[in-house]
């Protein structure tokens, strides 16, 4: 085994890193958490212009997944505004991995410029981890669908200029094989987009399609083929695109406050045995995070599909990033339940913030326990619970 | 990057999956109890070369590499084979490195004469609970700043120290013990052959986490409770589940410190930086994949047991010599907390380390080295 990076990923993380330092500004960060919507198009257009772009969609152009999670990765690990990119990029790679000429040249290429967003169309207010069986219906009417129904978590959906919806085309069929995956562009006459505030300072919407009629050029893969797009989105989405690496800036938080705060027992925090303990275990995890998601994306880069190895890295990440940021607001005391820009609060207010946005990860992507269902039934060969 | 084992290492790994399944296994190591060693086993050992692969050829060893040797000691872990045989390749690494290499001869490197290690410092003048010290002719132990070697002709097992994992432990009284090395050299080749055991243990624990969630995973399809498998309830799913990420990522981590160590050695300085999640560097990958593994190699074996129900701790399953052995291997060099606070001090120090750099040198890439957030 390899864990270099090579010289050519190297040079593409150094690149990365350059492009952080100038244009990852303390502005950038703070609009980030005041707006609570974690997309910035200026940021994502420098991205664009510095050439990142194009590199940071699955499957296109001559960038391998292990360069696109060196992409993510420097990005999150930096705290930078990349949620939106991430469902952005996702998108690109679906529609390049699926999509049509159409699809290339109206949606594609547009992204790529980084001044235009997607957001995902999949759960419903009723269809949550048991997505195949949302209802939204897609109803054929001559060279036009006819689309009716609701869509809930649509992060970004107040941005974006495209939703990717997966719709019911066939209710007679057993749920997974009457689904059909659509690109709806968000103007159309009929969509209506509603804030879901969260308490992870991020916004989150749901959004109301009544009437809304697109052609069937925008109809993305096969009629009744939707669940098989879903399967490379997920693909995509799990592991490689950032979200398994959150507790690296945490760490980097704890041990800058730790070594300022005052322990009640006398010297500061950072001499405190357990604090010391748990950092190292945080740091032990955040490796294994990483190789993880490496393996992910090395399993794709050499032409696999990652889909297992992908829900391994996501459960383990997201459940220790939980767990270290309860041990960390614990051990801050009343401090570590005090917000940004509060007079006294531990590290900024960032424990307070990854206290609340923490509970969020293991959800969202897919839960802990559909992961483990996963695991349980397609790795281990266990019968189906349900 | 590549995580494919090279083509010799999986030819390495086929030859010595194949001697453990013919010659160890759960029911060798349960007629090896309490003494954890099973003499004839070692016997055919020798004719593999084994015990010498680790040492470079040009001194007369097998030429294997740090990442060579975690393919066997997993092998070796997942059937828990009651051989000595991570003690002995560390030890003979560490007496082939020495200034004056002449105790790693040709009965130490034929595996005829049995090496150990102590891997604590020697209090008044005995080596304790030495990880093979009842079945090595010669275990070798720092004491002070020396670094000294005992030698028996005999094994010791009337020394044997009855123990949770059935693991050939011993004191060894160190007052008829020679002296190899001294001073700075002694203390260093002693801490560099502490972390290689850390790395070929941890190696070990993946094998038996492995083989533990392999049994439970087993007994659960079997098993029938309520008309149905009892492998077929979630409860018991989700407890099986959060298994294959934790030991592949213990797995991952210890081939990583593998390769660190084999850069370490080819004098390629390994970087540790936490705040971009950047380490290379061998003596933390090395205590960071003990900590994993064990953590993995504990949680595997207890989550296994359970799921046996009753059975699980009956001496006639084989879980339990799993649960057992995982725990002691775990837990014999020193507490994982305080391995973690051990390594705490060693990233914080590199941490102050790039602080400085970067206060008193002001450039770009001093910033860089900082961190941005």
């Amino acid at each position: 085994m390899d864990f270099s990076l090579g010289e050519r990923t190297e040079a593409f993380r150094a690149e990365v890193r350059a492009f952080l330092d100038e244009h990852l500004t303390v502005d950038v960060i703070e609009r980030m958490h005041t707006s609570g919507t974690f997309n910035d198009k200026d940021f994502n257009g420098a991205l664009a212009e510095a050439g990142l772009l194009a590199g940071a969609v699955p499957g296109y152009g001559d960038r391998d997944p292990i360069e696109l999670y060196v992409l993510f990765n420097e990005l999150e690990k930096a705290g930078a505004p990349y949620d939106g990119l991430a469902v952005t990029m996702l998108v690109a790679g679906v529609i390049h991995a699926v999509g049509t000429d159409f699809h290339h040249t109206e949606v594609l290429e547009r992204l790529l410029t980084g001044e235009f967003n997607c957001c995902l169309g999949y759960s419903e207010p009723d269809h949550g981890s048991d997505v195949a069986a949302i209802t939204t219906k897609a109803v054929r009417d001559g060279d036009e669908w006819v689309i009716d129904g609701q869509k809930m978590w649509t992060t970004m959906a107040h941005e974006a200029d495209w939703v990717i919806l997966l719709t019911r085309t066939n209710p007679d069929v057993p749920k997974h094989k009457g689904l059909t995956m659509f690109l709806v562009p968000m103007g159309l006459p009929g969509i209506e987009v509603q804030p879901v505030p969260t308490m992870a300072s991020e916004r989150t919407n749901a959004t109301f399609y009544s009437g809304v009629r697109v052609g069937d050029e925008w109809r993305l893969g096969e009629v009744d083929g939707g669940w098989a797009v879903m399967g490379v989105a997920l693909a995509f989405e799990r592991g490689v695109m950032g979200g398994t690496n959150p507790a690296v800036p945490l760490l980097n938080h704890v041990r800058n406050w730790a070594a300022e705060a005052p322990s009640p027992d006398g010297g500061t925090m950072l001499d405190d045995p357990l604090l010391q303990e748990r950092l190292a275990r945080t740091a032990m995890a955040n490796q294994v995070s990483q190789l993880l998601t490496l393996r992910a994306a090395w399993i794709a880069a050499t032409g696999g599909l990652p889909g297992l190895e992908g829900s391994m890295a996501k459960l383990y990440a997201t459940e220790r990033y939980q767990q270290a940021v309860g041990w960390f607001q614990q051990m801050a005391g009343a401090e570590g339940l005090l917000s940004f820009g509060v007079d006294g609060a531990a590290a900024d207010g960032w424990i307070d913030y990854d206290g609340r946005h923490s509970p969020v990860v293991t959800i969202y992507g897919g839960t802990t326990e559909i992961n483990r269902n996963n695991v349980a039934e397609r790795h281990l060969g266990l019968p189906r619970s349900r | 990057m590549d995580l494919n084992l090279t083509e010799d290492q999986e030819s390495i790994r086929e030859v010595f999956a194949a001697f453990f399944d013919g010659e160890t296994g759960p029911a060798r190591a349960r007629s090896a109890e309490p003494f954890g060693f099973d003499a004839a086993a070692w016997e055919r050992l020798l004719e593999t070369g084994a015990p010498g692969m680790g040492v470079a050829e040009a001194v007369g060893g097998g030429g294997a590499s740090l990442a060579d040797l975690a393919v066997v000691a997993t092998e070796a872990g997942s059937r828990i084979a009651p051989l000595p045989l991570v003690d002995h390749i560390v030890t003979t690494r560490l007496l082939a490195m020495l200034t004056d290499p002449s105790a790693c001869n040709n009965d130490v490197l034929a595996g005829s004469a049995i090496v150990g290690l102590a891997l604590r410092p020697a209090t008044k003048g005995v080596a304790r609970t030495v990880p093979n010290g009842a079945v090595a002719h010669r275990v070798v132990a720092l004491d002070g700043d020396r670094l000294v070697i005992d030698q028996h002709t005999d094994l010791l097992l009337g020394a044997h120290l009855a123990n949770h994992g059935c693991l050939p432990l011993a004191h060894r009284d160190l007052a008829d013990a020679e002296t190899l090395a001294e001073g700075p050299e002694a203390v260093a080749a002693h801490a560099r052959a502490v972390d290689e055991w850390r790395t070929l243990t941890a190696a070990t624990l993946v094998g038996m986490a492995r083989e533990a969630l392999v049994l439970g995973v087993s007994y659960v399809k079997e098993r029938e409770q309520f008309g149905r498998p009892v492998g077929s309830f979630q409860a018991v799913q989700h407890l099986l589940a959060d298994l294959p990420g934790l030991i592949d990522g213990a797995h991952l981590l210890t081939a990583k410190a593998a390769w660190a160590g084999d850069r370490a050695t080819a004098g390629i300085t390994g970087t540790l930086d936490v705040d971009a999640n950047d380490v290379t560097d061998f003596p933390v990958l090395a205590a960071m994949s003990l900590v994993a593994a064990g953590e993995a190699a504990v949680l595997a074996t207890d989550r296994s047991l359970h799921v046996h129900g009753g059975y699980g701790f009956s001496e006639e399953y084989d879980i339990q010599l799993y649960y057992r052995r995982a725990r002691a291997l775990t837990w014999l060099l020193d507490d994982p907390a305080r391995e973690c606070r051990r390594l705490a001090g060693m990233f914080l120090a590199a941490a102050d380390g790039r602080l400085a750099a970067s206060t008193h040198h002001d450039s770009p890439q001093a910033n860089t080295e900082t961190g941005r957030s």
